[in-house]
């Protein structure tokens, strides 16, 4: 049972990726020297767990893809039956655009508002946002990391990590230490795809990563989503090419909530000031710059940059270049 | 003979006592001058003689001549020496009265002719005659009014022979006209700026705190109009502030001769092909770089991301502490240099980003680069960040926006604010206040920075306390993780 931990703890100190014992001499004096009580107790000390492929708790779904990895580290004060609860994944560009930032956030909010625990990679863009919507509905989310647990990879998110390990769980089949390579992260996206019954791209270029995600999803016969993208950006490139080939369109929540046979929550009631109200009205119509605001509501410049503060603390707006879009 | 004239040396803005001690004995003729002077300090050898002799005076053709600088230890930079090296050599050989002499204090430049030009630094080196007890100091007409700033006399003499007959008795040279203090240069003002609202206001609460502020958008949107127009709504310098300015920029040479005294907050806005030299400061003198040439008032980077990274580092030190300490082998200098860092840039090195005409054609690593560079230069610096977006036709053909002057009279009553009752936050901002630092990337230093700028936001309010609102305003202004990389 012990043998999972000596493992990965093997293959952390050769830097190497394995999913099963290898017949080296090597890895036999490694494992007969290992000491996996005192590397649990380690583990311990800092918070993390080691939850084995062996264990009873070990999440069905990811146990059942074709080379599921020897373990999972965990941080963070979730439960690990968070892992084995209703799970979607949602992925897509690092680089994207404020549009598809917009859906990242929108869907993670609404996904994990309705019960779902929404996955991600942590990574830039359509990643952070998800995770970061579903903090915003005070929803469940768990952040697959392609190093180790303690390394908050990009450490632009190292405030965003902290915040998911609070609500949720941060995960790698790596070792804590493990730093983050480029070869790591397709073995993490089958982590991702894998903890999920379905999965949701919501920008993707071509051959990107969050192809790769849900290229190993329909392997496994999971159901992969894609949200359609404009055809002229090269951004959606990969997402509409899902499409073509069969993916099922997600325009909105409410289309991968029905695959789970759930409801969306109720929108929950924004306690917003006359103002705020005012001005989110108008940024619903369409995207402005806060002057455009200034002159649409009557409000001085320092008032209005008060006002989106507050919807913006409130999820009800990104601001991004200038231009204040409604997210909800 | 053994004659003596006193005179200051400057390090960095200090002056230093320097004597000029002539001594004139029998021997071989020569002429030399000792106690570490550097290259142009030597070359007051061929000055002074050549000045003697155009002011028909005497040159001691048989004496042999030595010219002592003490102390010896610190090295005597320039040409600012001649006149006070002149005048003691004449006093050796009993041409000019060595008591009248010791009376006085000496600064200036000789030219071939005799004339005496004016050096930079006659401000401090006047603060360092009075400081002596001395009450009048020799000097060129140019920097008359700039030594009188000191507390001293200033006895203007044009040419070598002049001071000479005035120390003689013979001659009383015109007074210093006092200078003409309302002759100031116009400012760009604020109206000419249409719309951009936001970006106004951010102008002002940085005005009212003296905060540092970063305008970043596409081309041509008034970024660089904005920037400029920051000086026009600053308060004139306090007395005190004023004195400190001008020592800086009396050493740069800078100093107007017929207005020396520096009123207004100083606005400098270097190049971006500037030398880091150019901007903290050093080269033979050393001299103050345009940071501290905008001490109390304002330094412009514009286009900042075209500045050279080791320049962006080097302003890391003053942002911090306000001082610039260059080492010398003759020891430290050091130069005030609280600024103001008022900031341009575009989104991303192409500036199509943010531009609804433009489409941004950067690859991933070259905008990665870019923010890369920004961040760890200096983007947490900012306590004010504004994106400008492009302004629309109807924007740009609104009706005629607020002139300076209303916004200088708020800024100036917001400071005064500031200084006697600084608001204090509420329970209900402090509240918003750690709420943001837990939802946003916000660190330690950026909700200090946060919890400053509320304040300002208060003090232009008139308010007693600082209310959410005014948290709120202030974190609309924090650097959005758009350029953070
Ligand atoms: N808001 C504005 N009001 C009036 N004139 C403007 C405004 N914005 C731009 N202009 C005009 O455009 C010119 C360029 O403006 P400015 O140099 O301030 O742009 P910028 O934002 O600094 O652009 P860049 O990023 O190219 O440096 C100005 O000289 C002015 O004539
Ligand atoms: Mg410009
Ligand atoms: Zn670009």
């Amino acid at each position: 049972m012990s043998g999972e931990l000596a493992l990965a703890s093997f293959a952390a100190a050769t830097e190497s990726h394995l999913i099963a014992e290898p017949r080296s001499v090597r890895f036999a004096r490694f494992k007969a020297s290992f000491d996996a009580a005192a590397e649990h107790r380690r583990l311990a000390a800092r918070g993390y767990r080691f939850l084995a492929r062996s264990d009873g708790s070990f999440p069905t779904l990811l146990g059942a893809i074709h080379d599921p990895p020897p373990g999972l580290f965990v941080r963070g004060t979730g439960a690990t039956e968070l892992l084995s609860k209703d799970a979607v994944a949602v992925v897509g560009a690092r680089a994207c655009s404020p549009y598809g930032r917009q859906v990242a956030r929108r869907l993670g909010r609404e996904l994990a508002a309705a019960g779902l625990v929404v996955v991600s990679g942590m990574a830039r863009g359509v990643d952070g946002e998800a995770h970061r919507g579903a903090l915003e509905a005070g929803g469940l989310t768990i952040a697959v990391l392609g190093c180790g647990i303690d390394r908050d990879y990009p450490a632009a998110h190292r405030p965003l990590a902290r915040e998911i390990a609070e609500a949720g769980l941060i995960v790698s089949e790596y070792a804590p230490g493990v730093e983050p390579a480029p070869w790591r992260f397709p073995a993490r996206n089958r982590i991702v795809a894998g903890l999920c019954a379905a999965t949701i791209v919501v920008e993707a270029r071509e051959r990107s990563g969050a192809l790769i995600t849900a290229d190993l999803a329909l392997e496994e016969g999971r159901e992969v989503f894609a949200v359609p993208g404009e055809i002229t950006s090269a951004l959606s490139d990969g997402s509409n090419a899902l499409l073509r080939l069969g993916a099922t369109p997600c325009t909105g929540s409410a289309d991968v909530l029905e695959s789970y046979g759930l409801s969306p929550a109720d929108e929950h009631v924004l306690e917003l000031g006359d103002q705020a109200a005012a001005v989110l009205e108008r940024v619903r119509e369409s995207a402005a710059s806060a002057d455009e605001l200034g002159r649409a509501t009557g409000l001085g410049a320092g008032e209005l940059a008060g006002v989106l503060t507050e919807l913006e603390l409130a999820g009800a707006v990104i601001v991004e270049e200038g231009i204040v879009r409604a997210s909800g | 003979m053994l004659a003596r004239a006193v005179t200051h040396a400057l390090v960095g803005l200090e002056p230093r006592r320097v004597e000029v001690e002539a001594h004139l004995e029998r021997g071989i003729p020569g002429f030399a001058i000792v106690g570490l002077a550097d290259r142009a300090c030597q070359e007051a050898k061929h000055r002074v003689r050549s000045g003697i002799s155009s002011a028909l005076l005497e040159w001691p053709l048989d004496r042999r001549i030595t010219v002592n600088l003490a102390p010896a230890g610190l090295r005597k930079e320039g040409s600012s020496f001649d006149l006070s090296i002149a005048l003691a050599v004449l006093a050796a050989s009993r041409q000019v009265p060595a008591e009248r002499l010791a009376e006085h204090a000496a600064v200036g430049e000789l030219a071939l002719d005799g004339r005496i030009r004016p050096v930079r630094g006659a401000f401090a080196v006047a603060e360092g005659a009075r400081s002596l007890g001395l009450e009048l100091i020799l000097c060129a007409p140019e920097s008359a009014a700039e030594a009188e700033l000191a507390g001293v006399q200033a006895v203007p003499v044009r040419h070598l022979g002049e001071a000479v007959a005035y120390l003689r008795g013979e001659l009383q040279p015109a007074p210093v006209e006092s200078p003409d203090e309302t002759v100031e240069p116009e400012l760009p003002d604020l109206a000419d700026v249409r719309g951009q609202e936001r970006a106004r206001r951010a102008l002002e609460l940085a005005a009212a705190g003296g905060h540092n502020l970063l305008l970043a958008g596409p081309p041509g949107t008034g970024k660089t109009m904005l920037g400029r127009r920051l000086p026009g709504i600053l308060p004139l310098l306090a007395p005190a502030e004023a004195l400190e300015v001008t020592r800086i920029h009396s050493v740069a040479g800078l100093l107007a001769p017929e207005r020396p005294l520096v009123l207004r907050a100083p606005f400098r806005a270097p190049h971006h092909s500037s030398s880091t030299a150019a901007i903290v400061g050093g080269g033979p003198g050393p001299r103050p770089g345009e940071a501290s040439l905008a001490h109390r008032g304002v330094l412009l980077l514009d286009e900042l991301p075209e500045f050279q990274r080791p320049t962006l580092e080097a302003l890391r030190q003053p942002l911090e502490d306000g001082m610039i300490a260059i080492a010398r082998a003759s020891g430290q200098a050091l130069f005030p240099a609280r600024f103001q860092l008022v900031a341009t840039m575009n989104l991303c090195p192409c500036a199509g980003r943010g531009d609804p005409a433009a489409e941004c054609s950067c690859s991933p690593q070259r905008l990665a680069a870019f923010r890369d560079k920004l961040s760890r230069a200096l983007l947490d610096r900012f306590d004010l960040v504004v994106t400008v977006p492009r302004p629309r036709a109807a924007e740009l053909a609104a009706g005629p926006s607020e002139a300076s002057q209303p916004v200088r009279v708020r800024v100036a009553a917001a400071r005064v604010r500031l200084r006697e009752a600084a608001p204090l936050r509420t329970k209900a901002a402090d509240e918003l206040l750690t709420r943001a630092v837990e939802r946003l990337p916000l660190s330690g230093r950026g909700r200090a920075r946060v919890a400053r700028v509320a304040r300002t936001a208060a003090a232009l309010a008139e308010s007693d306390a600082v209310e959410s609102e005014h948290v709120a305003e202030a974190l609309a202004y924090r650097s959005p993780k758009e350029l953070a990389a």
